[in-house]
């Protein structure tokens, strides 16, 4: 162990912290520079009338994203009816059932679907729902919202019930509990933060898709009144807006891209809330 | 091989064997556990042992590679039948696992009603009485009565050992299978658990596996010498641990093996 | 690799077989001491005796270093069969004393006139001594039941010196101090054999695990090993 050896590593494992720290703060920057954008630009139009009114007639100053708030919101509920209890159930079954080859080829399904391009679940919504119905709707772009998180959904259920460990999954067997129950009871209740997480994780995903809802929602200025109707929904409404030809339109859409993000980031405090360490007593 | 003539036969294994796709993991055997009374399974690693105990609740089922030959009775009942389910069987024989595994999304008072609640049993009165009964037969009463809605999970390792033992008692048992129950433990909490099997013997049969030879000597009233999914020797636990009768468990006992 | 335990059970094996080798001697001296009038080697198995009680000390204390780490099956009955060994060996030792002392107070007076077989009845408990000891070291059962038939042979032989040492006493009472002496010497003989048939009943009990004490059947075959 001589000295200059030892300068020598020292100097590297200094460096290497700095080079990683530095790496660390390079991912905080995009954020910082997007809130600070967002909130710098947007803050100033968020008033009552931005959640209250509808958007005025083109060309006309104020109005509102009350009802592409709504949309969103409404949206979100008919993913979640969509993808969480397929997803949920499915990742259930891959964990807890099933053959090995029949599990891999849903394995491989699932991941590509992840990976297909969300366009093109638009587009395939497209074909399917909104031409039979001769129009876009609210209907169409929750089922199509729904279908993306069902992969999505479906693995990470599938991966918090295989850390379970197999010996809660034994011990309750062992004591004569059906099957069945043990996965519901048992394996599902110990995983269930795990599962939450992945269903909100997902739902925030698809909160603020916006190329699948071009195809399928339509945008409107008014409410909807029932499902089958277009649906306004706060990205189609951003798009709509930020690249129109009014100023007006400009400065909401800068309110309505902070409103979104302030969506997502309630929904990943919502999962930070839920996943803190309690216990209840019950008997 | 019948071991004793006073006492009832719990279990009767007859040409039992077990394997696991091409692995013959338990070969062709035969004894008589006796009932109310403690059995210890001994043997060096990857004699079958395990693999021998779980047949006795059918939970080898679970790997679904596994297949057994034989016939094994429960006080009479043959438990692999085709009329049987092994839930049912399960419930009649308990099992209590090697890395104790309180659920840790339930109380205590929880875990040990789990076997209860989950089988259908509702009545609030019934759960109360059997939840003290159990903690009480596994010596943990007195050290958790004060708080039975604290998590499973903050107890200390040798007290999550009586819980489990306590929760696999509250559905009430014939048979209590025992997977190396001590062997995470520190001494002490190691000879409670001795100790603790020791009272339970009086109402529960027990069947215990072991890599501990001493453990096995202390606790136990009769050892099967297993070898390489082979029963070599089975007898009083006196005989086995000071004059064995075959070569083999003389060799394995006094360390020269295994 | 060496394994510690086993050299702790030779070690035991070879204390307790110097304790015994100790013992013969001086058993054999103190005999000699007697019949040659010899009270220069009766000091010396008197002193001897303290190596063969400090034999004892050692070989306890080493039993109970190896029951602490628990020996099972033939190593637990090796244990237990030598401190029980080396208690009887002391015995045969503390005996032989007591026959150094008798044959130091008989040399000091003029000899009794009376014809003692007594090199028959040392000899014989030196044999079974001998061939207990012999049947511990090779472990050999039958040789070690074969011991203790004999010492009925020791006690009849006993009796008949006791017999005739009584009736002396009677006949000439100038000698009665003299034959007080002879008759606890040959009484310590017999009870040597006895320690040597106890050596050859534990030597059983270590080779067969069957306890043969006391109970009379003293002859009968090993049971099979399969």
């Amino acid at each position: 162990m001589t000295a200059p050896n030892h300068q020598w590593r020292q100097f590297k494992d200094v460096l290497m912290q700095i080079i990683t720290l530095a790496c660390a703060i390079l991912v905080i920057v995009p954020l910082i520079l997007v809130f600070y954008h967002l909130i710098t630009e947007g803050f100033s139009s968020l008033n009552l009338d931005f959640f209250i009114h509808l958007p005025k007639a083109l060309g006309e100053k104020g109005g509102g994203m009350a009802n592409a708030i709504v949309g969103t919101f409404v949206l979100i509920c008919e993913a979640a009816i969509v993808g969480v209890p397929i997803g949920v159930l499915g990742g259930v079954y891959l964990s807890e059932y099933g053959g090995t080859k029949f599990n891999w080829a849903i394995r491989f399904a699932a991941d590509i679907l992840n990976g297909v391009p969300s366009i093109t679940w638009g587009v395939v919504v497209y074909g399917l729902m909104v031409v039979p119905m001769h129009g876009p709707s609210a209907l169409a772009g929750g089922v199509v919202l729904g279908l993306m998180m069902i992969p999505l959904v479906m693995r990470t259920t599938e991966e918090v019930l295989q850390l379970v460990p197999g010996g809660y999954r034994e011990a309750a067997l062992a004591l004569g509990i059906a099957k069945w129950k043990t996965i519901v009871q048992i394996v599902i209740r110990t995983a269930l933060k795990g599962i939450i997480t992945g269903i909100l994780l997902a739902l925030a995903r698809i909160a603020g898709e916006t190329a699948p809802l071009l195809f399928t929602v339509g945008g409107a200025l008014g409410w909807a009144h029932s499902l089958k109707e277009p649906i306004a929904a706060l990205p189609l409404q951003i798009y709509l807006y930020a690249t129109g030809p009014y100023e007006d339109w400009h400065r909401q859409a800068w309110a309505g891209a902070l409103v979104l993000l302030l969506l997502v980031l309630a929904i990943n405090i919502g999962v930070r809330f839920l996943t803190r360490d309690r216990f209840q007593q019950k008997i | 091989m019948a071991a004793n003539e006073n006492n009832s036969v719990a279990l009767n294994v007859k040409n039992l064997s077990v394997f696991f796709g091409k692995n013959h993991a338990v070969k062709n055997v035969s004894l008589d556990i006796s009932a109310c009374a403690v059995t210890a399974i001994i043997g060096p690693s990857g004699c079958g042992k395990s693999t021998f105990l779980r047949a006795l609740n059918r939970m080898h089922e679970l790997n679904p590679e596994a297949r057994m030959e034989g016939e094994i009775k429960l006080f009479g009942d043959d438990i692999y039948s085709r009329n049987v389910e092994p839930v049912v069987v399960r419930r009649r024989v308990g099992m209590v696992f090697q890395k104790s595994n309180p659920f840790p999304t339930m109380s205590i008072n929880e875990n040990v009603t789990v076997g209860l609640r989950l089988n259908g049993v509702r009545d609030k009165k019934i759960l109360i009485e059997r939840t003290e009964q159990s903690l009480r037969m596994a010596a943990l009463w007195d050290e958790v009565k004060d708080r039975l809605g604290a998590p499973a999970i903050s107890l200390s390792g040798g007290q999550q050992q009586r819980l489990c033992i306590a929760r696999a008692l509250a559905v009430q048992p014939e048979v209590l299978l025992m997977d190396e129950p001590a062997s995470a433990l520190d001494p002490l909490a190691t000879s409670k658990i001795e100790e603790l099997i020791l009272q339970l013997k009086k109402e529960y049969t027990i069947v215990i596996v072991t890599h501990n030879m001493q453990q096995a000597a202390r606790v136990s009233d009769f050892t099967a010498f297993f070898y390489i999914g082979e029963l070599v020797e089975f007898d009083a636990t006196t005989k086995i641990f000071t004059s064995p009768s075959k070569k083999q468990t003389e060799d394995y006992v006094t360390g020269r093996f295994g | 690799m060496e394994n510690h335990f086993e050299a702790g059970l030779d070690a035991l094996k070879q204390k307790l077989l110097t304790m015994a080798s100790h013992a013969e001697t001086a058993v054999n001296r103190a005999v000699q001491a007697l019949t040659q009038r010899d009270s220069e080697l009766a000091k010396r198995v008197k002193e001897e005796d303290r190596v063969i009680d400090q034999c004892e000390v050692e070989i306890d204390d080493l039993a109970i270093q190896l029951l602490t780490k628990a020996p099972l099956a033939t190593n637990l009955r090796l244990v237990t069969v030598a401190m029980k060994i080396s208690q009887d060996l002391e015995r045969i030792g503390d005996e032989a004393s007591k026959i150094a002392k008798r044959a130091r107070d008989l040399s000091l007076e003029p000899p009794v006139k009376i014809n003692l077989d007594l090199p028959r009845i040392a000899g014989l408990a030196l044999n079974m001594l001998k061939a207990a000891l012999d049947a511990f070291v090779n472990k050999d059962s039958a040789a070690a039941r074969a011991v203790i038939p004999r010492d009925k042979e020791v006690d009849a032989l006993n009796k008949q010196i006791h017999a005739a040492l009584v009736q002396h006493m009677v006949e000439n009472p100038d000698t009665i101090g003299r034959c007080l002496h002879w008759i606890v010497a040959a009484k310590s003989i017999e009870r040597i054999a006895d320690h040597a048939t106890n050596v050859a009943e534990d030597v059983v009990y270590l080779c067969d695990a069957q306890d043969i004490r006391h109970t009379g059947v003293k002859s009968q075959g090993a049971p099979a090993i399969s």
